[in-house]
């Protein structure tokens, strides 16, 4: 591939009167013109390009890009797995490409049935009443989840709680959903042991708290096994436990959160059921409820009447609306898809041997990088940095080596108790030949860390562009293309 | 494997669960599905969807896309990445958000756009929580009538737990009403005048002066377009927006029931720091080689946790994509091209309607581009021609009221496909 040629931004192929489309010629015998004033007088640029040099920018833009298909993909918390093609296939079959939203409900029975299997199998593998797959992201899933425990608390007329509690270790989009869905946050201690302080929590319990907001197993990897206990104290206080979803995966065929005592829930399909990420979206953050809270759940919901027939209504009491309709279509019917593919058996062993993968590693790992919470993990967990402390080596620098030898860095930097993580979540879909791989590898960095330091502060050394100066881009921000104009 | 865990059994990985929560029933999933069984199953599900010629629109377009997008979108390299946490490993995804953020910002004549948004409404719902987090304490945000009611109900869900006080500026002749908006702007504490245009009835919001009464209180003007439409009308920068949003599904991406759509949301420099989700930017690598970094992270929510103004913490990824290789591929032209190809089949299928004698213009002096709002005449109603088009292949359009249906078309809809959907108005 010419590095030169396919280094460019699109603009930079850019030549006058070039075209990548066909249209067609229709003759509809009328000429509409628009008012003058309300045309448009400046002309957007916009790159005028033919079908193949377009093609060759993405396709050789591509190769400057890593994901699940290109190697292994640890990033604790994102629940990286292969993205099985049955599923991308399965969109083209099921026929919605060109369902309009208003079309009447019976030429769309085949779109509305896959919302209400799909929202009735998460049920049962969350051990809900209903999903609303409305939500678009996970957290989308967390807002509207909480917009829902706000409606039932005002249902009540119990107005008071204004406050909702996260624990120090929560992913850092609990407080911020917390905060957009009108509450102050407040936060609770962990244990040394990675767990919730269920004493602290305690103290912080009473009838100004409208919801607790935990996962389990949490960002540590650790299971909540005070859950039972912690379920009675929020709901003894009025309050409504929420499950944030995001480490579900290790959950199927071992626990479903509505045994555990959780009210409210929010999946994210593109982790546990494997869709795609997109490079950042489209996703899916459908939220589940215990029975009595069906009535609160965003417009619009999908029906089934004894008959069989589907139809799209609202709650008697919904929290309102948070999608222009019913959710991310594509993303359900791989979803979907996933959940068949496996069936009962199968899907029950997927938590049990992400569970494994990531014990297999932490336990190849354990003597050379420094593991805080002794294990056995979940489906992830979280080393503070290489345990030689001595060498200057930090978490950033073992993420940006990882990169010359083909892996992609786990998460870095989070959860916040510590201040080394390095976060590692292999999932179920890596085989063990791939995780010796990568154990090897994190031992040679080690190794490297101890004889030749500045070869690991140094990297990434191989990757297509190295050490970019974050500090100037956040400064002086270029965020489009006129704006790297020299006439700029 | 499991031995090198310590353990005997899977089991025992799971020693802390407590026996109480165990799973003990099966979850009442299906048997698993070969791929063949699969490719039957979704056939089936096929085959109880009709699909139709659509005249209907109301935020939700179906226009043409080239066939290259799609071969583009499958690149599994792009596809099965995550968020661009490694930009050493992920230029192709920053570069194409840096490619899908210069051409959104061309279009709505603004100085910077985000790295996208779930959808057109929750868009302009961050563009208002946006708006109120810059304006310290005003609370009033004013929405116009003309509002998609669907978008309406999402500003007014998102309002609710903030405090933000919603008030609605009433239509004259199926537009804004500019003597209200100014009375409401004048009684104060205004933080927001949120409008759409083309508006929900497709006619074109006339929007001179808006942007210095609305200044001149110290409030913002929030436009909401869809894309498509960008290339023609008046952008939202040319009206002095402050905030530019919408709904780009309407960029050749396909209708898919609803879903995935586009969000886009663009601004001014002076507020670029106030705008909610991703934002990619250019520096220079070690061997000084232009590339593309994540930027100006400080704002997001991962690091303010408590004291964020939005929650995204991600964008709609491979839609961006999909948006910039459509209008890499049709350019500033194909996309006048089809709006001059949508606007004159929507007035060509007026016309037509409008002299079968059953149908009428409900604002016939009011300008629109590929989508308007038809009064039937009795005893035709919205039920019925809707029901009756759709059992011959078509969707007539989308119902307002009994008398009252939006239409929309566009370049897929050929002068027979029009001449058809006359033909079922005329029989009936």
């Amino acid at each position: 591939m010419n590095k030169e040629l396919y280094s460019k931004l699109i603009f930079e192929h850019s030549r006058p009167g070039r075209k990548g489309y066909s249209l067609p010629a229709y003759d509809y015998g009328t000429s509409t013109e628009m008012p003058r004033h309300l045309q448009r007088e400046v002309k957007p640029e916009l790159p005028e390009v033919d079908e193949p040099t377009v093609v060759r920018h993405y396709t050789n833009s591509s190769n400057n890009n890593f994901g699940v298909d290109t190697g292994f993909y640890p990033l604790g918390s994102c629940t990286m797995k292969y993205n099985p093609k049955t599923s991308e296939k399965a969109v083209g079959l099921a026929g919605v490409a060109d369902l309009h939203p208003a079309q009447p409900e019976w030429t769309v029975q085949g779109a509305l049935e896959t919302y209400y299997t799909l929202q009735t199998y998460l049920s049962r593998i969350g051990g809900m009443a209903e999903f609303t797959l409305n939500p678009y992201a996970g957290a989308h899933g967390e807002l509207t989840g909480l917009m829902v425990i706000r409606a039932y608390h005002a249902d009540r007329n119990d107005v008071a709680r204004r406050k909702v509690i996260v624990p120090d270790s929560a992913h850092g989009t609990n407080p911020a959903s917390a905060a957009i869905a009108g509450y102050e946050i407040v936060e609770v201690k962990s244990r040394p042991d990675g767990t919730v302080d269920t004493d602290d929590l305690a103290s912080k319990l009473d009838e100004t708290v409208a919801a607790v907001m935990m996962t389990n197993p949490n960002t540590v990897g650790m299971f909540e096994k005070d859950i039972p206990r912690i379920a009675e104290l929020v709901h003894a206080a009025g309050a409504l436990l929420y499950y944030d979803g995001a480490n579900l995966n290790p959950m199927l065929g071992v626990a479903r959160p509505g045994d555990m005592g959780f009210d409210v829930m929010h999946i994210n399909l593109h982790k546990t059921f494997s869709t795609p990420h997109g490079g950042g979206g489209p996703g899916a953050g459908p939220v589940g409820v215990r029975a009595g809270l069906e009535k609160y759940l965003p417009s619009p919901r999908v029906f089934r009447d004894e008959s069989g027939v589907f139809h799209v209504g609202k709650g008697e009491k919904s929290l309102g609306r948070v999608s222009s309709w019913l959710g991310n279509y594509t993303v359900f019917i791989k979803a979907l898809t996933y959940i068949l593919s496996l069936g009962e058996e199968n899907i029950k062993h997927v938590g049990p041997l992400a569970t494994l993968n990531a014990n297999y590693i932490m336990y190849g790992l354990c003597d050379l990088y420094k593991l805080p919470i002794p294990g056995p993990c979940k489906h992830e967990f979280v080393f503070d940095g290489l345990a030689d402390k001595s060498t200057g080596v930090t978490t950033m620098h073992v993420a940006k080596r990882l990169l010359d030898f083909g892996f992609h860095a786990p998460t870095i930097y989070f959860p916040l108790l510590f201040h080394e993580s390095l976060m590692i979540e292999p999932t179920e879909t890596e085989s063990k030949e791939t995780l010796d791989s990568f154990i090897a590898v994190m031992r040679e960095i080690a190794r490297e860390a101890a004889e030749c330091p500045d070869k690991v502060k140094e990297a990434p050394h191989s990757t297509p562009m190295r050490h970019p100066d974050e500090n100037e881009a956040a400064l002086h921000p270029l965020t489009t293309w006129k704006q790297l104009q020299p006439t700029y | 494997m499991l031995a090198a865990c310590g353990a005997a059994t899977l089991d025992d990985l799971y020693s802390d669960v407590p026996a109480s929560l165990r799973l003990k029933e099966n979850y009442g999933l299906p048997k698993e599905m070969s791929e063949a069984e699969l490719t039957r199953f979704w056939k089936e599900s096929a085959s109880r969807n009709r699909e139709l010629t659509c005249f209907a629109g109301c935020g939700f377009y179906r226009h043409y896309c080239p066939a290259a997008v799609e071969s583009i979108l499958s690149r599994s390299e792009f596809l099965t990445a995550y968020t661009p946490y490694q930009p050493e490993i992920s230029q192709g995804t920053l570069q194409y958000i840096f490619e899908y953020q210069s051409m959104m910002a061309e279009l709505c004549g603004m100085d910077v756009c985000n790295a996208s948004m779930y959808d057109g409404l929750t868009a302009t719902a961050e563009a208002m929580m946006m708006a109120v987090a810059s304006a310290k304490r005003k609370k009033r945000v004013l929405i116009s009538a003309t509002l998609n009611p669907a978008l309406a109900q999402v500003l007014e869900t998102y309002a609710c737990g903030l405090g933000i006080i919603l008030e609605t500026i009433p239509e004259h002749e199926g537009l804004t009403d500019r003597a209200a908006l100014s009375e409401m702007l004048g009684a104060g504490d205004v933080a927001a005048v949120i409008v759409a245009t083309p508006n929900y009835y497709g006619l074109l919001e006339d929007l001179t002066g808006w942007a210095d009464i609305i200044h001149a209180q110290k409030a913002m003007l929030i436009v909401n377009t869809h894309a498509s439409a960008l290339a023609v009308l008046k952008s939202p920068g040319e009206w002095g927006a402050d905030i530019a949003c919408g709904e780009a599904q309407s960029l050749g991406i396909p209708m898919n029931y609803g879903g995935p759509g586009l969000g886009y949301l663009c601004t001014t420099k002076a507020l670029m720091r106030k705008m909610p989700g991703r934002i990619v930017g250019a520096t220079t690598d070690a061997d000084g080689k232009r590339v593309f970094v994540l930027t100006l992270q400080a704002r997001e929510q991962h690091i303010r946790r408590h004291k964020a103004t939005s929650n995204i913490c991600s964008n709609q990824g491979i839609m961006t994509l999909h948006a910039a290789a459509y209008l890499s591929l049709m350019g500033y032209d194909g996309l006048r091209e089809v709006n001059r190809l949508s606007a004159d089949a929507a007035h060509s299928l007026v016309e037509k309607l409008c002299a079968t004698g059953k149908v009428s213009l409900k604002y016939p002096e009011k300008a629109y581009l590929n989508e308007t709002i038809l009064a039937l005449a009795e005893p035709l109603t919205a039920d019925a021609l809707i029901e009756e088009a759709a059992r011959h292949g078509i969707l007539a359009g989308v119902k307002h009221t009994d008398s009252e249906i939006i239409v929309a078309a566009t370049e897929m809809c050929s002068p027979d496909d029009i001449e058809r959907y006359v033909r079922i108005v005329e029989s009936l």
